[in-house]
């Protein structure tokens, strides 16, 4: 048969999870490592990196409101999803997601956007006019007191749902490692390291993106890069990748040394139909070079320009290096017979419902999201702190 | 009783869930089938099974089954007495029309059937989000196709490579044991077809079933015992080399 090594089980030979389900844990992981970044300057006070806070939120929503659409896409039957809200199998990872989602979209994301931009909506609802001021109106939700003591109350309250977000964020991408990570079926996946990989995998791609949308903002706006920012970033970006490489090889070696009944078929099948993708994109590309890259600036001295490239290129290398992880974990997973004896091919269309072009739209989509939200909600300094002269604040 | 808009608030959702029973219909009547008298399995007696491929036809025929899907197959297993723990395995088409003579015919060779196991503690029942397949009282993994998502996380999870999505459906299917006919005492079309009785329908509830003389007797294995899914699909004289 084309495409098939070896022997497969007759129903395996097509592949199930398609290169959107590869989508689904890449976007997941952006947001949840977009608001851990966020985390840092509003929970454990690294002021540093505060030019990047709200730009992190934004992106955190942008791409969580895409999130759930490649598995709205996969779905059979999309029109029954909303029966995982009505009657979730309660032994089920899966049913989890949609009150996993919801949570950390409404409980979490939006409300700290909200606490956080309120004051500076109250005050464009009033200075702005036409459809501009009836948006912004109804984004006060009513609430349009800003006084000192409503405004430290919302800094309070904002502070406590980072808090409280910061474990929702490890739920949110723990839980996507978790689906993956514990079906026994497959050994490529059952792993408890999963969950553990998946949300420093998802903390490193979300701060790389953050990081990477701060310079080229910053840029495009003819303003000044913030280093001290940016090297913070970077610096944290280094840490936690080394953490998530040393997890990652934990995981590998440990496979190569217990070396069990999946191991012939796994190992082949790393060394032939992933190497492209596993060892040359994911680790040598996609990690050990941009921790080389981020390792050179904590050792070298080098100068602002050389960092902002080296930055830049570590950023692009990591997002790519992590779209490879999440790829070589759900396509992989999937190319090996659960007989050990044989190997698919996937072949990816091109305009289909789950082929390339829909793949590329849907990692568009929270960019175009993003923009408009910049536009509605100025993640800039100047903005924030800006007082509009005219307008008075309501009582 | 006045009803007031409170009240009518809160008696639609029930309202609407209870009109979503009565939409689904009533199961078709099976006269004198009580669930709890039944724990239904299979026995295979591999040294029984020629290869054939008439449980795959019969099973397409009577279950609709799509071309290039299977809910049940056959596979035949050669196993090298140089190296039994690489077997070569075919199975053209599913084993439907039949096999080809063998290239080696030293070593062994033999054939395998495989289905759906109904696991008792089945992988693919505790993963679906909605429970749309679930394990019936008298002990046979099903789908409900009106009701699952089609998320193909079932068929991830399933260790045996039994499940696959309908195209014409868009819904997970697998092998039913033909619960249409064995809840009206017919045995499944696979068993029904089969010219060596090496498919043999078990309801281990049952203490007058031959079954359990069998499995007294014989040595008797399940597939894949390390994955503890508790499977009812039993293999007599299953070679190691099995996976």
């Amino acid at each position: 048969m084309p495409g098939v090594d070896g022997f497969m089980y007759p129903n395996e030979i097509e592949l199930q999870w398609s290169v959107l389900i590869v989508l689904y844990p890449f976007l997941t992981g952006l947001v949840a490592g977009a608001f851990i970044l966020a985390s840092l300057e509003r929970v454990f006070q690294v002021e540093a990196v505060k030019p990047t806070y709200r730009l992190a939120l934004l992106t955190a929503l942008s791409f969580l409101l895409v999130a759930p659409l490649p598995l709205q896409l996969h779905l059979g039957h999309p029109e029954r999803s909303y029966e995982m809200y009505l009657t979730p199998h309660r032994t089920s990872a899966m049913a989890m997601f949609g009150f996993v989602y919801l949570w950390y979209l409404m409980a979490v994301l939006v409300l700290e956007i909200w606490l956080d931009y309120r004051r500076q909506i109250v005050l464009l609802s009033q200075s702005s006019t036409g459809w501009k001021r009836a948006i912004y109106s109804v984004m006060t939700l009513g609430s349009t007191n800003i006084s000192e003591r409503a405004l430290a109350i919302d800094e309070k309250a904002g502070w406590l749902i980072t808090v409280i977000g910061i474990p929702s964020a490890f739920l949110l991408h723990g839980y996507v490692g978790f689906i993956f990570g514990s079906i026994k079926a497959n050994p490529w996946w059952s792993t408890p390291l999963m969950p553990v990989v998946f949300i420093f995998s998802a903390m490193v791609s979300g701060i790389a993106l953050v990081m990477l949308l701060y310079m080229l903002i910053t840029w495009a706006r003819r303003q000044v890069i913030d280093m001290k920012c940016v090297d913070t970033v970077a610096r944290y970006l280094f840490y936690i990748f080394v953490i998530d490489f040393s997890l990652e090889m934990l995981d590998l070696i440990h496979r190569i040394y217990e070396a069990d009944e999946s191991f012939r078929s796994l190992d082949f099948m790393v060394h032939s139909k992933l190497y492209l993708s596993h060892i040359v994109v994911q680790i040598a590309l996609g990690t050990i070079a941009p921790i080389a890259l981020l390792g050179l600036t904590q050792v070298a001295k080098l100068s602002d320009i050389a960092r902002k490239r080296i930055y830049a290129a570590a950023g692009c290398l990591t997002l790519m290096g992590i779209f490879a992880m999440r790829w070589n974990v759900v396509i992989g997973g999937q190319l090996f017979s659960k007989s050990f004896l044989g190997y698919t091919t996937y072949k990816m269309g091109l305009v289909a419902r789950e082929g390339l072009l829909m793949a590329i739209l849907l990692t568009i989509l929270p960019f175009a999201i993003l923009w408009v939200l910049v536009k509605v909600l100025p993640p800039w300094p100047e903005a924030s702190s800006g007082s509009i002269p005219d307008a008075e604040p309501a009582r | 009783m006045n009803i007031t808009r409170r009240h009518l608030l809160l008696l639609l959702p029930a309202a609407s869930v209870a009109w979503k029973y009565v939409l689904a219909g009533t199961p078709e009547a099976a006269p004198n089938y009580k669930l709890s008298e039944h724990w239904w399995g299979m026995l295979i007696d591999l040294p029984k099974c020629i290869g054939c491929g008439n449980c795959v036809r019969a099973c397409q025929a009577e279950n609709d089954v799509p071309d290039g899907y299977f809910r049940t197959w056959v596979e035949r297993y050669h196993v090298s007495d140089y190296d039994i723990e690489n077997p070569q395995v075919d199975s053209p088409d599913g084993g439907k029309k039949g096999f080809p003579p063998a290239k080696d015919v030293k070593g062994k060779n033999f054939f395998v059937p495989k289905l759906c196991n109904h696991c008792a503690d089945s992988p693919c029942t505790q993963v679906c989000p909605v429970g749309a397949t679930f394990v019936s009282q008298d002990g046979v993994v099903l789908v409900d196709p009106k009701y699952c998502l089609g998320c193909r996380y079932c068929v991830q999870a399933c260790p045996y490579g039994c499940r696959f999505i309908n195209p014409r459906t868009n819904t997970a299917e697998k092998c039913t044991l033909c619960y249409h006919r064995i809840t009206k005492g017919l045995t499944t079309a696979c068993c029904e077809n089969c010219p060596t009785g090496a498919r043999q329908l078990a309801d281990l509830r049952n203490p007058a079933d031959p079954i359990h003389e069998f499995l007294k007797t014989h040595s008797v294995h399940v597939l894949k015992p390390s994955m503890a899914t508790r499977a009812k699909v039993y293999y007599n004289e299953l070679d190691g080399s099995v996976r």
